[in-house]
């Protein structure tokens, strides 16, 4: 008996990645998942922080999704090389800070080489035609496989008839009839394939599973390198954006501040690194103040927390202040107004 | 056999996992590791990980600050 020949499929945790995961399954090839952490993915992380979010699954759906098609996942951290891509993205950005299709070529070639690596024979993704406006189009599609060092190893069994047949085709490992003609961005024919493989639950991201699509965060991320008059950033820097009310009173600082519990929470593992502030005199978020403050500047600060805890409407709050590298003090502030706060400081 | 820990501590979803795969990598079957985590994902997490690739989750403790899991190395390996 012959070993089944072995793909790899890119698995985001959304539900096209997990139906062609599937579809070569029936097909008798053998199929682990690859996800890869960029640090920018939406799945997981602010699901695990807020509680507000109680109600949803904290769970990484990319893991949660491999588990539904019955096969392995490699998680890869790609935090470091990524950056590039997000920094110079050589074919540009989306609507937002979205390379997409840097990013598709990217992940492909990081897929080519885990392949090569482990002696798999090709690579399998979710994409669609036209479900995507920048990296799944029939004129991008062939850039990804050329970029990413693929070629015809690279197969979409969602909209492959619509595409050049690819060599795990023509060799015969799959069978090309039993693969499928989707495109668009009606998700109907997805729906019902999910439903005749019994998916009943599975994450449908609006906007993809990237941050970098939304267009809050990458207000957020622009003043961050608008402001360290550098465009990088650490890992740190970029959760810091997915978490909380950011205000910038300042241009040398801004605030970061809890919203309620699991914020508060998160943002706490922080308070070594930040010069931090919060109201003892009334239940209130914790702020982590980024960039650098003086004492006039922290007492402002101090004012405008105020204005995010249970003492915003009484006269007086006690703040207390950790500067980093000076002893804590404490202050009485009168909380800001409404009416003090512009809405140029929310970013 | 040995007993191992893991400071997986203010890493959030997927970290700990990827924390993890990469430490098992250094284990023999039989050892123990012990994870401990603040992100309460891993709780779902690290166990779907280890089902994927035939370890086993032998306890679990959740506190108000911090998640313990502690796992056993199965006979599988975790290279594909």
């Amino acid at each position: 008996m012959t070993e089944p020949r072995k793909a790899v499929a890119l698995i985001s945790g959304g539900l096209d990645s997990m139906l062609a995961a599937r579809l070569m399954r029936d097909q008798g090839i053998h199929v682990e998942g690859i996800n890869f952490f960029t640090g920018f993915c939406v799945e997981g992380h602010t699901h695990a922080i807020r509680s507000s979010k109680q109600d949803k699954p904290k769970r990484n759906n990319a893991l949660w999704s491999a588990e539904q098609v019955g096969i392995k996942l490699h998680i890869v951290d790609v935090i470091d090389e990524y950056k590039d891509v997000v920094i110079n993205p050589k074919h540009g950005y989306g609507t937002h800070l979205n390379p997409c299709l840097d990013c598709k070529g990217f992940m492909v070639r990081k897929a080519r080489e885990w392949m090569e690596q482990n002696g798999f024979d090709f690579i399998v993704t979710g994409e669609v035609i036209g479900q995507r406006p920048m990296s799944q189009r029939r004129d991008t599609m062939p850039v990804v496989a050329r970029e990413s060092g693929a070629y015809d190893r690279l197969l979409r069994p969602l909209c492959a008839k619509l595409l050049p047949e690819t060599l795990p085709e023509r060799e015969g490992w799959v069978d090309r009839e039993k693969l499928l003609d989707f495109s668009g961005r009606n998700r109907k024919p997805q729906i019902a394939l999910a439903a005749s493989f019994g998916f009943t639950e599975f994450s449908q991201p609006a906007g993809g599973c990237c941050f970098l699509t939304d267009e809050n965060y990458t207000v957020r991320l622009n003043d961050l390198w608008t402001n360290r008059r550098t465009k990088n950033y650490e890992l740190d820097d970029i959760l810091l954006l997915k978490i909380g009310r950011h205000l910038r009173p300042r241009p040398n600082f801004k605030l970061i501040v809890g919203r309620e519990e699991g914020e508060n929470n998160f943002l706490n593992g922080y308070r070594r690194d930040f010069t931090h502030l919060f109201a003892v005199s009334h239940a209130g978020p914790l702020a982590l103040v980024d960039g650098i403050a003086n004492d006039t500047d922290l007492d402002f600060a101090a004012r405008l927390l105020a204005r995010f805890g249970q003492g915003r409407g009484a006269d007086k709050v006690t703040v207390e202040i950790h500067a980093r590298g000076a002893a804590a003090r404490t202050l009485d502030v009168v909380p800001l107004h409404p009416d003090e706060i512009p809405e140029s400081w929310y970013l | 056999m040995s007993h191992h820990e893991l400071d997986a501590r203010r890493l959030l979803c997927p970290l700990p996992v990827i924390r993890t795969q990469n430490r098992m990598q250094d284990l023999v079957p039989g050892d123990t590791l012990e994870v401990i985590c603040t992100d309460p994902g891993a709780l779902y997490d690290i166990p779907a990980w280890c089902r994927m690739f035939g370890h086993e989750v032998i306890n679990t403790q959740q506190t108000r600050e911090e998640v313990r899991i502690t796992l056993r190395v199965g006979a599988t390996s975790d290279k594909p």
